[in-house]
């Protein structure tokens, strides 16, 4: 009840403000237009003193404004030739110092109550480390040791208008995080590059991923349900264009997600031992180059230099392979380019440096060497 | 001072040299007035293209006119071109006209310094604009260009850019220096501190605000040109660095930077208010105790820009609570304002209504500002369009609204010629529509979830960020038309007279329009 008044206010006030540009209609949904409840404790209470202070500053808006428009209506120099004199009054400057000094105390106890909830940062049930790279995140579940990359799904044709848009464009992922119902899950943030920053809006979680320290965030969803966020820490090209998603089920749900998980990491392991031909692995690459390295070195294999440089013609993908593999596996210092050699397993690692000896009339100009999955392990090998 | 004492006769002997050669020589305050307003007229009109730039590509969801890369270099340039070339130059430009007329004094104390603090300007943003064409690219890495994004990962003009933050800092400590010096030392006869035109205190804090925190944004910039060039590891965690030490070291001067832009605004609008409400400023010493208490606090609260970077708790509540604090005296000035409006006999002369405009928009800032204030709720409008919308709303009808105002109060003062009324009225209301239709709606966009800096956004936001777009372009044109009236004025229109308005005071009023290239040789005495 108290529920249903409170938002037919909303919609209200909201009218109000809108009418003034727009037909209203036009504009239906009004939870387009504010911060949204969430689907925990935290996220609810930070609705609640969201709402609270802006029903404060709308209050106080409407007593300043109205006196200043009343002043503006009734004092012109029309209807009040004479100015008064009157220049200060000691009473009324303590009064309007004290007042919203009270105001402003009744509005830092809660808040400062919220803020100490959200620091509870102990230990979860399940520990998640979730790691921001340019430009898509990784999840690693600490407990069972399983992870993987979540990447943008949306196609490139929707974004460049090519194709109508899906009703979740550019709010959606190749592969979601996935957590349980009504458990406490603590997250372990940190990114491999640049500065990013972890955003679900449902969850009220919002924490910068800084590259060599680890932040803490903690939720206990109670709905099962899509959660869909951002990053929100400007990261560079494509900081728009790496979203979080995030799947709340049942536990039920959960423990059979993590059993298949951890049989996909099997089967992986098996590939890796199998032989490969040239084709299966340049046709496996292609998916890997798109899904990892068009963002900067374009699917033309054209780059964008100087910053990314161009893969096709290039003189290490031509003829030095060994190099090839060294920058895949490492990074290079100082550059954009970072080390793939825990973002892609063995078989996609090979299939993609193959991939790019192949590309682009790359192995007709160059020594058309390419790489199989066993190289990566061998490389991977301590040396003595 | 017996040596500066002259009769009144030798004033005409000292007109403007002719030609090109005055500009670029010349030691005069006012002339040097002019060259910031119009520098920082065309810089508006530039970082104002890049903003148009911005606006279309987000009119529709998807990529339409520009890639994502160069949507970056336009919204980090857009910032830093409209913070350092437009505003900040804009109130030193005013500073330069208007305070040794407002102190009686004949000009500012270190003419040659005026000089060249103007003149080394064009060469920084021609610098950072020339970087546009440099291979790479401009800038990209926002106007607060967070390490390692700005250091280890950008594209090689960081280090024109870093020269270019160089020499901005300089002009502004140069130019501080003389507003300071020129205060503390040439006051007319009687004119104690608590005298003083609220514009004259308010640049006189700002003054100390800039030389305060201007050498702590040198430092960063040289911190990073160290680690981009000379293998140090200061924001670099790989190297025992700390990337959020850039964040505190950019915020501590960051934050009083925001306030450099508004308190000459609260400045002028006290002036604009007083005269036409034709009634006595309410309040004035706790107008100066309030700027006073804002300066002091500006060094206290910079990390409430940085909520979300993992401080330990106690660190949150302190800045928290401190940022809370600033709505106190900040509220004093609003109540200040509207109390001398009460009882006034008031007109509405286009400054006014820029001035009134001021009032209740920058107060909508201030209110978004409280609700960002408070930690909890930070966490869910950081780095989304809430954010925009507040800092543009305490910046476009705050600080720009404030210098259009000083424009039309003072330009008879310095042409000698009347504004056309009814054209200039056309563009307060242009404007005023244009800004309240591109950033309300922001506020909504960014509650509903879209953060800022994206070139491409979910379907949700499409309607808003159309609207948006279309206010946007509305308040841009409408600031050709602002260049035309001042054209227009510059060239001719109704003579004004000495005290140009009514309930006009200050000393500024007591001399010709337009003023004497050379005022107040011989002190005013101020009882």
């Amino acid at each position: 009840m108290f529920q249903r008044l409170k938002n037919n206010y909303r919609t209200i006030f909201y009218s109000l403000l809108t009418t003034s540009f727009y037909p209203a209609k036009a504009f239906a949904q009004w939870d387009n237009m504010n911060m949204r409840e969430g689907v925990t404790q935290v996220s609810r209470d930070v609705f609640e003193l969201h709402m609270l202070i802006f029903y404060i500053c709308v209050a106080i808006g409407t007593l300043v404004f109205g006196v200043m428009f009343f002043s503006l209506f009734r004092y012109t120099k029309k209807r009040n030739p004479v100015p008064a004199t009157f220049h200060e009054s000691t009473k009324l400057e303590f009064a309007w110092t004290l007042v919203p000094f009270l105001i402003l105390v009744a509005m830092a106890v809660p808040a400062s109550k919220t803020l100490q909830d959200i620091y509870q940062d102990e230990e979860g049930e399940i520990n998640i480390q979730v790691v921001g790279y340019q430009w898509k995140w990784e999840y690693k579940y600490l407990e069972d040791d399983i992870n993987f990359f979540s990447n943008l799904s949306t196609d490139q044709d929707e974004i460049y208008n090519l194709v109508p848009k899906g009703e979740n464009y550019l709010l959606e992922v190749d592969e979601p995080l996935i957590i349980p119902v009504n458990t406490r899950v603590r997250f372990l943030i940190t990114a491999n590059d640049v500065i990013h920053s972890w955003w679900v809006p449902d969850f009220a979680i919002k924490q910068d991923a800084i590259p060599g320290f680890i932040n803490t965030a903690w939720t206990k969803v109670e709905e099962p349900g899509i959660y869909r966020g951002n990053c929100t820490e400007l990261c560079g090209k494509n900081h728009g264009f790496m979203p979080v998603v995030v799947k709340v089920v049942e536990q039920e749900e959960y423990d059979n997600w993590i059993i298949s998980k951890k049989n996909e990491a099997i089967k992986l392991a098996e590939l890796t031992e199998k032989e490969w031909s040239l084709a299966e692995l340049t046709s496996r690459g292609e998916g890997v180059y798109e899904k990892n390295c068009v963002a900067c070195h374009q699917a033309s294999g054209q780059g964008m230099p100087p910053i990314f440089p161009a893969l096709a013609g290039s003189e290490i993908a031509l003829y030095d392979k060994s190099r090839h593999l060294e920058i895949l596996m490492e990074g290079v210092q100082g550059a954009a380019m970072q080390s793939y050699a825990n973002q892609l397993s063995e078989v996609d690692m090979a299939a993609v440096i193959t991939y790019t000896r192949q590309a682009w009339g790359n192995a007709e100009n160059g020594d058309g060497a390419y790489v199989v999955p066993k190289d990566i392990v061998e490389y991977k090998k301590p040396k003595i | 001072m017996s040596a500066v004492i002259e009769s009144h006769h030798d004033d005409h002997h000292h007109g403007p040299a002719k030609g090109i050669m005055r500009w670029v020589l010349t030691t005069n305050h006012k002339d040097i007035g002019s060259l910031y307003l119009w520098f920082s007229f065309a810089m508006f009109l530039i970082g104002g293209a890049m903003a148009m730039v911005i606006r279309a590509e987000l009119f529709q969801p998807g990529m339409q006119i520009v890639e994502p890369a160069f949507y970056n270099q336009m919204l980090t340039l857009h910032g830093l071109i409209m913070v350092f070339g437009a505003v900040m130059p804009a109130f030193v430009g005013l500073a330069n006209w208007l305070v040794p007329m407002m102190i009686g004094a004949p000009d500012m104390a270190l003419p040659r310094l005026n000089n060249l603090s103007f003149w080394i300007l064009p060469f920084a943003f021609g610098i950072l604009l020339s970087s546009l064409f440099m291979e790479g690219g401009a800038p990209n890495f926002g106007w607060t260009f967070y390490a390692p994004l700005s250091t280890t990962y950008a594209p090689p003009s960081v280090t024109f850019f870093i020269f270019s933050v160089h020499i901005m800092g300089a002009s502004s400590i140069m130019g501080s220096i003389n507003v300071i010096v020129t205060i503390m030392n040439m006051r007319a006869p009687g004119m104690d501190l608590m005298k003083m035109p609220l514009f004259v205190w308010s640049w006189l804090i700002t003054a100390y605000l800039l030389i305060a925190v201007m050498p702590v944004l040198a430092g960063a910039v040289t911190m990073m040109l160290m680690d981009i060039h000379f293998g140090t590891s200061f924001f670099n965690a790989a190297g025992g660095g700390d990337p959020v030490l850039f964040q505190h070291i950019f915020w501590f001067f960051g934050h009083p930077e925001v306030y450099i832009m508004i308190l000459p605004a609260f400045g002028i609008t006290s002036h604009i208010i007083e005269t036409f409400a034709r009634k006595q400023l309410f309040g004035y010493s706790s107008m100066v105790w309030a700027m006073l208490s804002i300066a002091i606090l500006s060094f206290v609260v910079w990390a409430h820009h940085m909520f979300t970077v993992g401080m330990p708790l106690a660190a949150e509540l302190f800045f928290m609570w401190a940022t809370m604090l600033i709505a106190v005296p900040t509220g004093v000035k609003v109540f200040n304002w509207v109390a001398t409006m009460f009882r006034g006999s008031i007109t509405y002369e286009t400054p006014m209504l820029f001035a009134i405009a001021f009032v209740v928009l920058f107060t909508i800032g201030g209110f978004s500002g409280l609700m960002l204030a408070i930690t909890p709720a930070d966490f869910q409008y950081h780095d989304t369009y809430f954010v925009v919308a507040h800092f543009h709303y305490v910046l476009v009808p705050g600080s720009v609204f404030s210098i259009m105002a000083a424009v039309y109060y003072w330009i008879p003062k310095w042409t000698g010629n009347m504004y056309d009324e009814r054209l200039s009225r056309l563009h307060f209301w242009l404007s005023f529509v244009g800004v309240n239709v591109t950033f309300f709606p922001q506020h909504w966009i960014g509650l509903a979830g879209m953060p800022r800096r994206y070139p491409d956004y979910a379907l949700q936001f499409a309607d808003w960020n159309m609207v948006s777009t279309a206010g946007a372009f509305l308040f841009g044109a409408s600031q050709v038309l602002f260049l035309f009236i001042v054209l227009k004025t510059v060239l001719g229109g109704k003579k004004a007279t000495p005290e140009v308005w009514e309930g006009a005071r200050g000393l500024e009023w007591t001399v010709d329009s337009p003023a004497p290239y050379h005022t107040f040789s011989t002190p005013p005495k101020v009882s």
